[in-house]
């Protein structure tokens, strides 16, 4: 690597690197080491003979097409995909009319997922017969939807009829497994569910939205960064649902003030209508934002698992001291150990997220260590509430929810002791980043298998009570 | 500048680089398929950089393995996200700073693996064509 006293070469050198700063998937230091690059190509070529700016030509020429190559290290970097889509100006024209297409069948999905909510109506199945909604509707709730949202990325990823109908057979196999158990009904509103039953409504959408990822990576579900990919659209639909739910809120409030104003209620327009098939709609309309808006806010979870990180790990840590200090022992209620779960759920949610938005290669720091604490704190607190729970169950026996909590409570104590030890060992560097995200993302069927496991098995098991 | 002398030695080389590609075209997959045990082989005879390891490519093959230079970059920095090799910012002998790659553990198993491949690959092409040859 060279500096060269001919002016002229600096500053074609210059022009060169802010030229290919302007490629979206090259980031400073990828632009730096070309930069090296080209100088010892330039120093070597004018050692050779050429004149200055011959061997500049000579050496941009050799390092090829920076589309091409922006293309290359887009591949090799899928994360930074996610933040900036790399256009080439030619394909501008067309993006133009695939968008405008894509826009009409995102319409069109809203409207059959919103209508989907009605349909039940059509066969005698009302939404809100006495002012409470029977569970029929909470069972299929993901099926209203999902299925919708699995053809849309069937269809912008291209599958062919074929395919897409085998993805049909996981959402055959969920209405079939929501809806063919005699649950007793209780006639008097509002109806008593049955344990099992609310473990279905709960445990049915965790199974079928594998279901939905498959349909999003496509081809690429045995690679992992495609993976990553859903985990990503995932956190980022959830940020837009709920800020489409905070407006939908705003809206309701509006429609119910407004016609209250002039004596008419609008009970029925909300309830029926308004409320569950913008629901339904939202999540369509979410998923198109997410796909189509991705550089908007590319950060918001990251930024939350930046943000909540610290405050999560001093709960814990703080939790743990507390307990030791006073000795009070875990009180252990029937909410307790789903709110473990949840705990659980949430650290896992912290640390994947922090791993999708994370640089592979860089270095360990300190909010890795930070990470790491957390998990070690969050398997502290899970050990001393799981003896508690075993207690209590070889006291009283298993019932349906302590066994469906029981199983996700190892299932995510298995995926954080992993997730542990690959932390410890990649801040000791033995192991790279990559090996952690690995394991993340193989790991996820797991939890949608134990959610079809409940979904299908435990009703029968458990006598439907 | 003396354009027209400029645009003539530009010539002749872009002539010299056709002539040389039309002597063995090596197809892309081929070239792409052998970038990985190569960059990871020549790692292995010692820490290197960059341009010194395309020149090392460029030595090794007799000039027929010619990649696009910039093209290397994206492999390395693949086999650096796969944990193959594993990369430091240093100082070049100018004084500016330069990124120098070196194999690691996994690497070197993953070169002894595709090591096995391509002898696999390189034994029934040898059958078949001394099959060839003596038929």
């Amino acid at each position: 690597m060279t500096a060269f006293a001919d002016r002229a070469i600096e500053d074609q050198i210059a022009q060169w690197r802010s030229y290919a700063q302007r490629h979206s998937a090259l980031h400073g230091p990828d632009v730096d080491e070309l930069e090296e690059h080209l100088r010892d190509q330039v120093g070597a070529l004018t050692g050779a003979g050429l004149a200055g700016d011959e061997a500049f030509l000579v050496a941009v020429k050799r390092m090829g097409s920076l589309d091409a190559l922006s293309r290359e290290f887009a591949r090799a970097h899928s994360e930074r995909l996610w933040k900036q889509l790399v256009m080439t100006p030619g394909a501008a024209d067309e993006q133009a009319d695939t968008k405008r297409r894509e826009v009409f069948v995102v319409l069109a999905l809203v409207v059959a997922a919103a209508l989907a909510v009605k349909v039940p109506t059509l066969f005698g199945v009302r939404l809100n017969p006495d002012g409470y909604v029977p569970p029929f509707y909470f069972r299929n709730a993901s099926l209203f939807v999902f299925p919708l949202l699995a053809v849309y990325f069937a269809w912008k990823r291209g599958w062919n009829a074929m395919r897409a109908l085998w993805l049909g057979l996981p959402f055959a196999a969920g209405a079939l497994f929501a809806n063919v158990f005699p649950w007793p009904t209780v006639a008097v509103p509002p109806p008593e569910i049955p344990d099992t039953e609310l473990l279905t409504i709960l445990h049915l959408p965790i199974a079928l939205w594998l279901a939905v990822g498959v349909a999003y990576v496509g081809d690429r579900w045995f690679s992992g960064s495609g993976r990553m990919d859903f985990v990503r659209f995932s956190g980022e639909l959830a940020i837009y649902y709920v800020l489409i739910a905070l407006g939908g809120g705003v809206f309701t409030l509006f429609t119910i003030t407004m016609f209250l104003a002039i004596d008419v209620n609008p009970g029925w327009l909300v309830g029926g209508w308004l409320i569950p098939c913008g629901a339904a709609g939202a999540v369509i309309v979410g998923s198109w934002l997410v796909e189509a808006k991705q550089s908007v806010i590319e950060n918001m979870a990251p930024v939350l698992t930046r943000l909540f990180t610290p405050l999560f790990t001093l709960l814990l840590l703080t939790f743990l001291a507390t307990m030791v200090w006073t000795g009070s022992p875990i009180n252990v209620q029937r909410e307790v150990l789903i709110a473990f779960d949840l705990l659980l759920v949430l650290v896992v949610g912290l640390v994947l997220y922090s791993a999708s938005a994370r640089d592979p290669e860089a270095p360990p720091d300190v909010f890795d260590a930070l990470q790491l604490l957390l998990v070690v704190s969050a398997l502290v607190v899970d050990g001393v509430a799981l003896a508690a729970i075993a207690a209590r169950i070889s006291e009283f026996g298993f019932t349906p929810n302590k066994v469906a909590a029981l199983g996700e409570n190892l299932i995510l104590l298995v995926n954080l002791s992993w997730t542990g030890w690959l932390y410890a060992s990649f801040l000791r560097r033995q192991r790279s980043f990559a090996a952690l995200e690995q394991w993340q993302v193989n790991y996820l069927p797991v939890h949608s298998a134990w959610a079809a496991i409940v979904v299908a098995i435990f009703p029968p098991l458990f006598g439907f009570r | 500048m003396k354009a027209a002398s400029f645009y003539a030695r530009l010539l002749t080389y872009i002539e010299l680089q056709r002539i040389r590609l039309r002597r063995m075209e090596m197809t892309k997959d081929l070239v792409a398929a052998s970038a990985t045990p190569l960059v990871l082989a020549i790692l292995a005879e010692g820490d290197s950089y960059g341009y010194a390891i395309i020149k090392r490519v460029a030595e090794l093959s007799g000039g027929h393995l010619q990649w696009t230079d910039g093209m290397l970059y994206p492999v390395l920095h693949r086999l650096e996200r796969q944990g193959h090799v594993a990369a430091k910012w240093g100082a070049a002998e100018t004084g500016r700073k330069r990124r120098y790659y070196r194999i690691t553990k996994d690497g070197r198993t993953q070169l002894a693996v595709q090591r096995q491949q391509w002898q696999v690959v390189d034994n029934a092409l040898r059958g078949i064509w001394m099959k060839a040859s003596m038929a």
